[in-house]
């Protein structure tokens, strides 16, 4: 089925001239292949989407074609003409703008002073505030925006979407022929996101091409001429889009092989009461969460970047806690408001950064591993003790039990590899006898073999007698994992499905594509 | 309820509309309470006599124009500690080239200036390719320059001569001339950051340095320009001091504390420390704020000391009104 949609490059539209082009791309970032061979045209008046999954190689890609990036091998040809970037800067003054999804606008500045930030007319350094102005007001207008921004408005009083359009007119300030978008609806509402189409529509009606990334096949299919699959770095196929559906698409983006081992899946007896419910939680960004977990299963939580995946983890251990809602551990009705309550009633999280959240890098390995008792004991009580507590001596057995090798616990922790971070991050949560775990993205940047330890640890735990919410992108571990899948999207639990689902199931569900158009709040299971 | 968060945000829109600076509330509150604390204890002379008034401003002079330097730098998300040694090597070079000579002022002016240059020009270069943090790169070039003159004068060195004190007790018409050079450095302060290109880059690269390259700014340049004018700023603040003083020693710019002073009336004034986001006009009002409760102090003769414990009360206030006020408009 593959070979059918892989068709070679070039026999789309052979009619015009490419406006940007690359062939045979690759990039290596240590330890990945991030690009292999990717050969992709781009054509003016054309909007082009890049689709797959986390990790497919989408971003790298873009910011090869913006010189953000230099890539191992390949070329890039603009307008028949081979060029290199070796600065963003170059890229841009020859038309290729890119939009990245973290804004790049100065808050504090204004909105005319960000777009002509570098080129500010004005003579002998004396700024001319009222052409800045103008020259701004005119780029808004091309836009259509000039009722909704004005060129002296701080873009900090902005909305995501307003600094969206920001950004854009920026691009086009530079006259660009070709926009690249990083996930340009990635936090708009559906309004707004309405209103960004339109936008790009009527650049495209100028001749532009469009690039842009995207999770959201609905906008995907909305909006784009042709679609691009990208997975594991390499070019799955190119489609018009009228000649595909989003099944197709998904079945692209996912379409592999299992080739990597993950342990059993719980049995039925292990399963025990239900140690912790959720009803209705809502806080600023999550609204309407219901679930429940049980002792000995382990619950994966699926979605796309921005699905509040992250967030439903950080809810739950109080670290950005629910505002509204009720909360049940053990049977008893309890909120969580922070972190050190979360701990005190048994809770352990792994984080997604180890680096930001789970470690204290420059701390030795023993002091990591005891930070989460340490929190529990009183203030000034524990430290003087130290040196014969019991505590101290827990931190061996606890290494032993998560296999951390190394020759002594009062090395720092950054000298260790990734790996064995996070088992040190896993036996801080041992030691303060956690019954519930929340594990966001528990393997990521680790390496196969460690990976696979890891997993084999996560289900030790819940045979032990533990509830596990492990939240992953990365589904195929999602589905070699779980004994139940929670997929979220919009901030919503989209739907839950069972044990072992398909790729394609759990993708759907995630973008929007199951349950109609997922506008409601859904709790049925998935449909197929 | 709704009538006071109307009329705060009525009021926020008109400040924001005019751009004056929200800390000029405070510092009317803080005036009027210090008059009315002077009508009521003391002889009433800060309401009344407008020569306490002008006496404020002046007292303000030295740290009002290092200020607006000391400004620059930190919208350029740096610092600058040397800024009191550097006062203070401007006093003493001055007085001791001067000789109370005037024939020297010609010579004893561009010389002092160049070294504030050469200063100004070796922070901002270690800043910026050296890539040492601003606090410990400005505050060893403070001990190098402590070290120098230390070393080399003990206390008062030579003199300057009365045509020089014209800066700092001459009058034009009843305004001292002190004042009219203050304001004239804040109005070209205002100008540099508002309208040139210079400060316009100067803004991004504090706000977030990585934007301003890739939007072609040449963010090394531009600090090191910054870091130049705060350094010419202390000069100037130097000179100001020598001819109030007549004769420049080694300890005049540790002493007044200009350095810490410096940056807690620009922190005062709203300027982030984090860069990118503040501007002279606020810094003005922060250190009028230190001159009015000074003079204040003085009028009701209370321990100095207590006078510090008020400033330090002031600095923690308002930086943490900014913050619980930025936090508030981003929910």
């Amino acid at each position: 089925m593959i070979l059918e949609t892989n068709k070679p490059i070039g026999e789309i539209n052979m009619t015009e001239a490419s406006i940007i082009e690359v062939r045979d791309i690759s990039k290596r970032f240590p330890g990945v292949v991030a690009l292999n061979n990717v050969s992709l045209q781009f054509f003016p008046g054309e909007i082009h989407a890049v689709v797959g999954e986390n990790g497919a190689g989408k971003s790298t890609l873009m910011k090869i074609m913006a010189g953000a990036y230099f890539p191992d091998s390949g070329e890039i040809i603009l307008q028949g003409n081979k060029v290199s970037f070796s600065h963003p800067k170059e890229a841009q003054v020859k038309g290729i703008s890119i939009i990245y999804q973290e804004f790049n606008l100065l808050p504090e500045r204004t909105v005319a002073q960000n777009i002509f930030m570098g080129r500010e007319p004005g003579k002998l350094g004396v700024l001319d505030v009222r052409e800045l102005n103008k020259n701004a007001a005119q780029v808004l207008k091309e836009l259509g925006a000039e009722q909704m921004i004005s060129p002296s408005a701080l873009c900090s009083t902005l909305s995501v979407a307003e600094q969206q359009i920001v950004e854009i007119a920026k691009a086009i300030s530079f006259d660009s022929k070709v926009l690249i978008m990083d996930e340009p609806t990635a936090s708009l509402t559906s309004v707004e996101v309405k209103m960004l189409t339109d936008l790009v529509a009527k650049l495209k009606a100028r001749g532009m091409a469009i690039l842009f990334i995207s999770h959201r096949l609905i906008e995907v299919f909305d909006i784009a001429d042709k679609i691009s699959v990208l997975k594991d770095g390499e070019l799955v196929g190119t489609e018009l889009t009228e000649e595909v559906t989003p099944e197709k698409v998904v079945y692209m983006m996912v379409g592999r092989e299992f080739d990597q081992y993950y342990p059993p899946l719980g049995s039925k007896d292990d399963l025990g009461e239900v140690v912790l419910r959720i009803k209705d939680g809502s806080n600023d960004l999550l609204k309407d969460i219901n679930l429940e977990l049980r002792k000995g299963e382990i619950l994966g939580v699926a979605g796309l970047q921005g699905s509040g995946r992250t967030e439903l983890a950080q809810a739950i251990f109080g670290a950005v806690p629910f505002k509204s809602g009720s909360m049940e551990l053990y049977g008893k009705t309890k909120m969580v408001k922070s972190p050190l309550s979360a701990i005190k009633l048994g809770m352990g999280f792994v984080t997604e950064d180890r680096k930001a959240e789970g470690l204290l890098p420059r701390q030795p390995i023993r002091d990591n591993i005891l930070l989460a008792v340490r929190s529990l004991q009183p203030l000034f009580g524990f430290i003087l003790n130290d040196g014969v507590s019991r505590s101290r001596k827990m931190v061996p057995t606890l290494a032993t039990q998560v296999d951390l090798r190394t020759d002594t616990y009062d090395k720092e922790t950054q000298f260790l590899s990734g790996g064995n971070q996070q088992k040190v991050v896993l036996s801080k949560w041992l030691a303060s006898d956690a019954g519930i775990f929340i594990f966001d993205e528990p393997t990521r940047g680790i390496d196969v073999e460690a990976k696979a330890g890891i997993h084999d640890m996560i289900r030790e735990l819940t045979k032990q007698g533990t509830a596990v919410l492990m939240i992953s992108s990365e589904l195929p571990e999602i589905i070699g994992m779980s004994d139940r899948i929670l997929v979220m999207a919009d901030y919503r639990v989209a739907g839950e499905l069972p044990a072992q689902s398909t790729e394609q199931e759990i993708m759907l569900m995630a973008t929007g594509h199951a349950n109609g158009n997922n506008t409601g709040m859904t709790e049925s299971v998935g449909d197929e | 309820m709704t009538t006071a968060t109307g009329s705060a945000s009525w009021f926020r829109r008109t400040t924001r509309a005019i751009h004056i600076p929200p800390v000029y509330f405070f510092l009317i509150v803080i005036f009027l309470v210090s008059g009315l604390l002077d009508q009521i204890l003391s002889d009433g002379q800060i309401l009344t006599n407008p020569a306490i008034m002008l006496n404020i401003i002046v007292r303000s002079v030295a740290l009002g124009i290092v200020a607006v330097g000391q400004t620059m730098v930190i919208i350029g998300a740096s610092i600058d500690l040397s800024v009191a040694y550097t006062i203070s090597i401007t006093a003493v070079m001055s007085s001791y080239i001067m000789q109370g000579d005037t024939a020297n002022v010609p010579i004893a002016i561009p010389a002092v200036l160049g070294i504030g240059l050469a200063i100004g020009l070796a922070n901002g270069l270690i800043i910026t390719k050296l890539k040492v943090n601003p606090f410990i790169a400005t505050l060893g070039m403070s001990l190098i320059i402590k070290g120098i003159i230390n070393a080399t004068f003990s206390n008062y060195t030579g003199s300057v001569p009365r045509s020089f004190e014209f800066f700092g007790y001459g009058t034009i018409g009843p305004v001292p001339v002190s004042i009219i050079i203050m304001l004239f450095v804040y109005l070209v302060g205002w100008y540099l950051l508002a309208r040139t290109k210079f400060g316009a880059h100067l803004y991004g690269v504090g706000g977030n340095a990585e934007v301003a390259r890739l939007s072609g700014v040449r963010t090394d340049r531009v600090l090191i320009g910054a870091h130049v004018i705060c350094s010419l700023t202390a000069v100037l603040s130097g000179f100001f001091l020598v001819s109030l003083m007549r004769s420049g020693a080694p300890w005049v710019g540790p002493n007044g504390l200009y350095d810490l002073e410096s940056i807690a009336t620009t922190v005062i004034g709203g300027t982030a420390l984090s860069g990118g986001k503040g501007g002279v006009w606020g810094t003005l009002a922060g250190v009028l704020i230190f001159g009015v409760l000074d003079t204040t102090f003085n009028q009701l003769g209370v321990n100095p000391y207590l006078k510090m414990v008020l400033r330090g009360a002031i600095i923690v206030l308002a930086v943490a009104s900014y913050t619980i006020r930025s936090k508030k408009e981003a929910a």
